[in-house]
């Protein structure tokens, strides 16, 4: 019966997900996507990945969701602002997106039946074990995320500022 | 708690992968028919989050943790790419004053 969880959260997940692309305004298509990535944490609870959900909420659903509306507000968006594409492109966009994602069910379909989920190691996702192996195999990568989001600091305030008039 | 991860017991693989799979042809599907700037990042953050629960389900069913830490990564990368992403955006608007990426044709040839 709970294992209904799973499809109840999957089916949130993907109707959200498609709100994002179908709502014309944008700031209706952050709130859906902020749905959309809360229901992807809860995916990581029924994983029992406890730290990718507190991850989730805190990077995405707080911080990254804060810098889109934000943007919008700055750059004071309305539904008016987007041209209509033609429907000729629309359509075949649409076909290609039908396209893929009949090839790629079709051939995952095709493949038998997988085992089920199993926990073998409750404690796989826990902080203390993620830590761990954060900290003794992948040091090296960490170090450098930490460059990486220093620098991409760096360069969106520099993006962002405005150009002095030059002399 | 205990019953709560007890539930994927019942869960196949297979469902895990068609819901990533669906997820990501979202994101395409973003991608391909928007021409709002902001909403084609919305669409590609909708694509990454795929790919992360992928990974971690996969971690998950192998019993190693490495593909969590792997997902971990993924959200510091995506982070900066949205923040760049989103200053650039930004700047164009300032400059262009639309972020309708069918009208920034400037680079075209």
């Amino acid at each position: 019966m709970i294992q209904y969880l799973f499809y109840f959260l999957s089916f949130i997940v993907l109707a959200s997900a498609a709100m994002v692309v179908i709502a014309k305004n944008p700031v209706h298509s952050v709130l859906y996507l902020v749905l959309t990535l809360f229901g992807v944490a809860c995916h990581y609870i029924l994983l029992n990945a406890q730290f990718l959900f507190a991850v989730q909420v805190i990077v995405y659903a707080g911080a990254i969701m804060v810098l889109f509306l934000f943007v919008i507000m700055l750059l004071n968006l309305n539904d008016a602002s987007e041209t209509v594409k033609s429907p000729y492109g629309k359509l075949i966009s649409i076909i290609a997106f039908g396209l893929l994602l009949i090839t790629l069910v079709g051939a995952l379909r095709s493949t038998a039946e997988s085992p089920v989920m199993e926990l073998n190691d409750t404690s796989i996702g826990l902080v203390k074990n993620l830590g761990i192996v954060l900290f003794r195999d992948f040091l090296l990568p960490f170090e450098m995320s930490s460059i990486l989001l220093l620098s991409a600091m760096v360069g969106a305030v520099l993006l962002a500022k405005k150009e002095k008039a030059k002399a | 708690m205990n019953t709560l991860t007890e539930t994927i017991r019942l869960v196949p693989m297979n469902h895990y992968i068609l819901l990533c799979t669906a997820l990501f042809c979202i994101g395409v599907l973003g991608v391909l028919t928007r021409r709002n700037a902001i909403v084609l990042f919305m669409s590609i953050e909708l694509m990454l989050n795929a790919v992360n629960l992928l990974l971690a389900s996969f971690s998950v069913f192998r019993n190693d943790a490495s593909g969590q830490v792997f997902v971990f990564f993924i959200m510091a990368v995506a982070a900066a790419e949205v923040a760049v992403g989103l200053a650039i955006i930004v700047m164009i608007y300032r400059n262009a004053k639309t972020i309708d990426v069918d009208l920034m044709n400037k680079l075209k040839w």
